[in-house]
């Protein structure tokens, strides 16, 4: 125990280790992976994103031009992200904040006549 | 003497994770222990026929929730084994140097728990608190705090540029500092050496005999890990594995606090030697045929079969975890000890329950 001492003394008097949350939050880092989000306008509905999923939690409907996301299956890897050819998916720096009730995120996006067929298939 | 049959766990203020040992004691003494698992059990294993072997890399990942990149560099490293791709340079540095940050903060969070075993909280929280900074390393670098998802097949998603790389070093060299200045209490402290000295005992022959892996095999002075073999880019690293002798507690202790030390200088050598190029290539097509691959988790050796018949999902998934391996280890370590020290020895193995089954 003696040779804790001085890390004992030095917190006694230091700064705290830990924050006065929730009055201080920490900012997250500029890249990370949080809550995901789409713009809708851009999508073309190619179903990219729901086939690269590995929660399974995007479902894409061509017709309807609908997205969908589960966010509480959501487990943050950022997949979608990467395979999204139109870079319409995005991620926040920040968790989603935890909810109640559970939902799904839907999106309207424009239906068009002939949607433009995604060649490549990254798996 | 009669016999007492104590159960220990699964739910046991000292173990994070459920495991049960039936413990035989005469008079405080152990005589026997068996241990019995299957509390959290997932079958991600069976995942593999539902998902596909590129989804595969996020579910591996889960598998443990504290080496998840090493599990995953294991995977991706077989399936690019098996499909012949040659994985940039750049790549096999950087998945070297968050592998390394994984076992930083992995050992620093079981030593802790481990000062939290025999009694020394303050100690435990000094651990933890110089774990969160390597934790916001992996959050600033990859994006997540522990299921960082850096690996994909053929590479690495995430790149450090210059000025990352400079903090890095400098976050590492602080955090070796504060480890360092809890060397003395870790390694000297006599009460510290009074709970783990001559506690669960295990020879060299028995750890060999028995199939112990990592720092478990390590402390009781075999010198083997798997980093020895050069996998990515270890063969640059001039890398000495750290070995002790006792086979106690205390030299499980000191493998791992050393090691904790050891991956900061790994961290510095890699990003030191970090060469310029792609962090990742394309790959097309899909796997065929099996493979076994093996890397250094902070517990041991773990092990992938890894079976593909080119389609899209994998034939055969098995994961072999080292906290597996020490399950037996850890019966030869019990008997002749007193009862309280089980946690301390339970502790020892780094048990990782989770991992074990999947």
């Amino acid at each position: 125990m003696a040779f804790m001492t001085p890390t004992i003394v030095k917190n006694f008097f230091g700064k705290p280790a830990t924050r006065m949350y929730p009055i201080t939050t920490r900012e997250p880092f500029s890249n990370a992976r949080g809550e995901l989000y789409i713009d809708v306008k851009e999508c073309n509905m190619c179903t990219l994103c729901a086939r690269a999923c590995p929660a399974q939690c995007i479902t894409v409907d061509r017709e309807k031009a609908t997205w969908e996301c589960d966010p509480f299956e959501c487990v943050y890897c950022g997949v979608c992200v990467d395979v999204c050819g139109r870079k319409c998916l995005h991620q926040h720096d920040q968790y989603r904040a935890p909810a109640v009730e559970k939902f799904v995120m839907h999106e309207q996006g424009e239906i068009k006549k002939k949607p433009k067929k995604e060649a490549s298939d990254s798996a | 003497m009669a016999r007492t049959i104590v159960p220990f766990g699964p739910q046991h203020p000292v173990l994070p994770e459920p495991i049960h040992v039936t413990v035989t004691v005469e008079d405080e003494i152990i005589t026997d222990a068996v241990p019995a698992l299957g509390y959290v059990h997932r079958g991600l294993e069976t995942l593999a026929d539902v998902r596909d072997h590129v989804q595969m890399i996020q579910v591996v990942e889960r598998v443990c929730g504290i080496c998840s990149m090493i599990h995953a560099a294991c995977y991706v490293q077989g399936i690019e084994e098996m499909m012949g791709v040659e994985v940039p340079r750049r790549a096999e540095y950087l998945r070297v140097i968050w592998s390394e940050l994984h076992r930083m903060h992995s050992h620093l969070l079981w030593l802790g728990l481990y000062a939290d075993a025999f009694g020394f909280e303050s100690l435990f929280m000094q651990f933890w608190r110089i774990r969160e900074r390597v934790m916001d390393l992996m959050e600033a670098t990859a994006g997540a705090r522990v299921i960082i998802s850096v690996n994909v097949i053929g590479g690495v998603r995430r790149d450090l540029d210059e000025d990352q790389c400079k903090w890095v070093l400098s976050e590492v060299e602080d955090v070796e500092k504060q480890i360092r200045q809890l060397q003395t209490t870790m390694l000297n402290d006599y009460s510290v050496k009074k709970r783990t000295v001559d506690v669960g005992v295990i020879t060299k022959e028995q750890a060999l005999e028995l199939g112990a892996a990592g720092p478990c095999l390590r402390g009781s002075g075999v010198a083997q890990d798997m980093r020895m073999t050069g996998y990515g880019a270890y063969d640059d690293m001039g890398f000495e594995p750290i070995v002790e002798t006792a086979g106690d507690c205390y030299a499980r202790g000191a493998v791992r606090f050393r090691e904790t030390l050891q991956a900061g200088e790994i961290i510095r050598k890699a990003i030191a030697g970090l060469p310029e190029g792609e962090t990742s290539v394309k790959v097309r097509g899909r796997p065929k045929g099996e493979v076994i691959t093996r890397v250094e988790q902070p517990r041991g050796e773990l092990m992938y079969y890894i079976k593909a018949n080119g389609s899209k999902n994998l034939d055969r998934l098995r994961i072999r975890t080292p906290t597996f391996a020490n399950i037996p280890p850890l019966t030869a370590m019990l008997p002749g000890m007193e009862l309280a020290d089980v946690p301390v020895i339970i502790l020892s193995i780094d048990p990782c329950i989770s991992c074990t089954e999947r």
